[in-house]
């Protein structure tokens, strides 16, 4: 705890430093807002360290939308990605080219169309989901499949080169090829998950469309740091940063780990 | 256990042999590969192929298993089991791909694909493994295998199967002596049991040893082939004649 007071004693001691030399030159307006910045880290900083009850909220409802949503791309873009690399069908080259091009789906567009979907007119307004973490939980998903679909039909159609002569051997049918090649890419394949994770907690615009960044319902850290930013409120902005950068090293640190320990051990 | 004591259990199930090749022709980039090549794989003798570099021996082999189709002419299975003859053939690459798991996975996977399960299969598992003495080495990682017990994992999963056919592509390029000894006695081990072996070699040495008769390729045709005391004692054509005496220089 202490060692965090220290480092955000030191950021502050730094701005000062900036604000000074900036004084000789630009007297007033720069120095005032480094000062703000080193205000704003110090409080951020001690806001996380006293796990303050806003920010934990906003964190864990963050991390359950990202992870479910992670969870359920994963289930679905695995398996449609290791089909499309082993599958041969008319279209298959269009099929792959925009999947790869829907790895760059703007949020808001997917946010919006989510909306539409779940809003009291749209297909879907019975069960009542917009402005839940459930509609979250679809749009993040939505965004999700794409990239790990694509990245893991890469990874499996490289397999199934490497593959495709000693399984046609022992008599495996794309059906049975399936599973197998993405148990076989296992390693390769967290990457592809990770990216996706990666994108699900980052992005702004579709959680706050079909969110509505309600607070203590669907506020979560990329929508608290939009809103407070613009508030003007940069303390918990700047914590809400903090720890999204933080959370995103700790999962792919322990990803790599993970990978590692079972790569030895698998071979 | 001796391996060289143990008896497989007789294959089950209808013979898939003999199996013919009706002028089989196959073709890559207009380059003709196999060119009408003709003969019959019988039942009992371990037939070996046999040719220079480039000859076609591979591509042979591959349209024999079924993994190639051949351009023009037919690879025909005609014992009453045909019908299963899929089912009833393995094949050791020369460079053979290990499943990323262990060792006994590895043909435990090539079990299960037969619909084997339980204590049946992990009983073949250990009795596969054991053959080509891998016992010990179950539950490594099949990639930290060593080349040579790569080789030999690749023999215990086709054999585990219980094929009546077994081709064997260049099974010991590569290896040392001791290894290709090794693999050597495991492939008489098979056949012994009852299992035709189709293989290619370029080790003439590995031949003499293996071989009940040859089949010579050269170009994509098969110029030559007989019994293997006869072509190794006097080759009847100036190919094989020419092959004998190029490796045997070499």
């Amino acid at each position: 705890m202490c060692v965090y007071a220290h480092i955000f004693q030191k950021l502050h001691i730094y701005g000062n430093f900036v604000q000074s030399t900036h004084e000789i030159a630009l007297p007033i307006v720069p120095g005032a807002a480094m000062n703000e910045l080193g205000e704003a880290l110090l409080r951020a900083g001690a806001m996380i360290t006293a796990l303050d009850a806003d920010l934990v909220e906003i964190v864990v409802l963050s991390l359950r939308v990202s992870l479910t949503a992670v969870a359920l791309a994963a289930a679905i873009g695995l398996p449609v990605g290791a089909a499309l690399a082993l599958g041969r069908f008319p279209g298959r080259g269009i099929a792959v080219v925009l999947l790869n091009a829907m790895m760059g789906l703007p949020p808001v567009v997917v946010g919006l169309i989510v909306y539409l979907m779940l809003s009291r007119s749209g297909p879907f307004g019975v069960f009542g989901l917009l402005f839940t973490p459930a509609a979250m939980i679809v749009a993040q998903c939505l965004l999700v499949i794409p990239i790990i679909a694509a990245l893991t039909r890469q990874v499996v159609e490289d397999l199934w080169e490497a593959y495709a002569e000693q399984l046609r051997s022992l008599g495996v049918g794309p059906a049975r090829a399936v599973p197998t090649l993405l148990w076989d890419g296992r390693f390769t394949l967290v990457t592809a998950v990770l990216a996706g994770f990666g994108r699900a907690i980052a992005e702004v615009g579709a959680v706050m469309i079909v969110g509505g960044n309600i607070d203590h319902l669907t506020r979560v850290m990329t929508t608290a740091i939009a809103l407070e930013t613009s508030k003007g409120d940069l303390v918990l902005a700047l914590a809400l940063g903090a720890v999204l950068i933080a959370l995103s090293l700790i999962v792919n640190g322990a990803a790599q780990v993970l990978r590692e320990t079972a790569r030895a051990r698998a071979g | 256990m001796n391996r060289m004591t143990i008896r497989a259990t007789p294959a089950a199930g209808a013979a898939i042999l003999p199996c013919a090749l009706d002028a089989v022709s196959f073709e890559a980039g207009g380059k003709p590969l196999i060119d009408r090549v003709s003969a019959r794989l019988e039942a009992g003798p371990r037939t070996v192929v046999l040719g220079p570099n480039g000859a076609g021996k591979t591509t042979l082999l591959r349209l024999c298993h079924g993994l190639l189709r051949p351009s023009a002419g037919a690879v025909r299975w005609l014992g009453p089991g045909a019908g299963a003859a899929a089912r009833r053939q393995a094949m050791v690459f020369q460079t053979p791909m290990m499943l990323r798991r262990s060792v006994a996975a590895n043909v435990a996977y090539a079990l299960a694909v037969r619909g084997l399960r339980g204590a049946a299969r992990r009983m073949r598992v250990a009795r596969a493994l054991d053959r080509v003495g891998l016992a010990g080495a179950a539950a490594r990682p099949a990639r930290a295998l060593s080349t040579s017990e790569r080789q030999r994992l690749a023999l215990a999963r086709a054999w585990a199967t219980e094929p009546e056919v077994l081709f064997l592509d260049e099974p010991t390029a590569n290896l040392d002596p001791a290894a290709t000894r090794a693999i050597e006695t495991a492939i008489e081990a098979v056949a012994r049991a009852g299992v035709k072996i189709v293989m290619t070699t370029h080790d003439l040495g590995q031949a003499r040893r293996l071989a009940d008769e040859v089949l010579f390729l050269h170009q994509g045709r098969l110029v030559e082939r007989g019994p293997a005391d006869a072509f190794f004692a006097g080759p009847r054509t100036a190919e094989a004649a020419a092959f004998l005496e190029g490796a045997l220089t070499w």
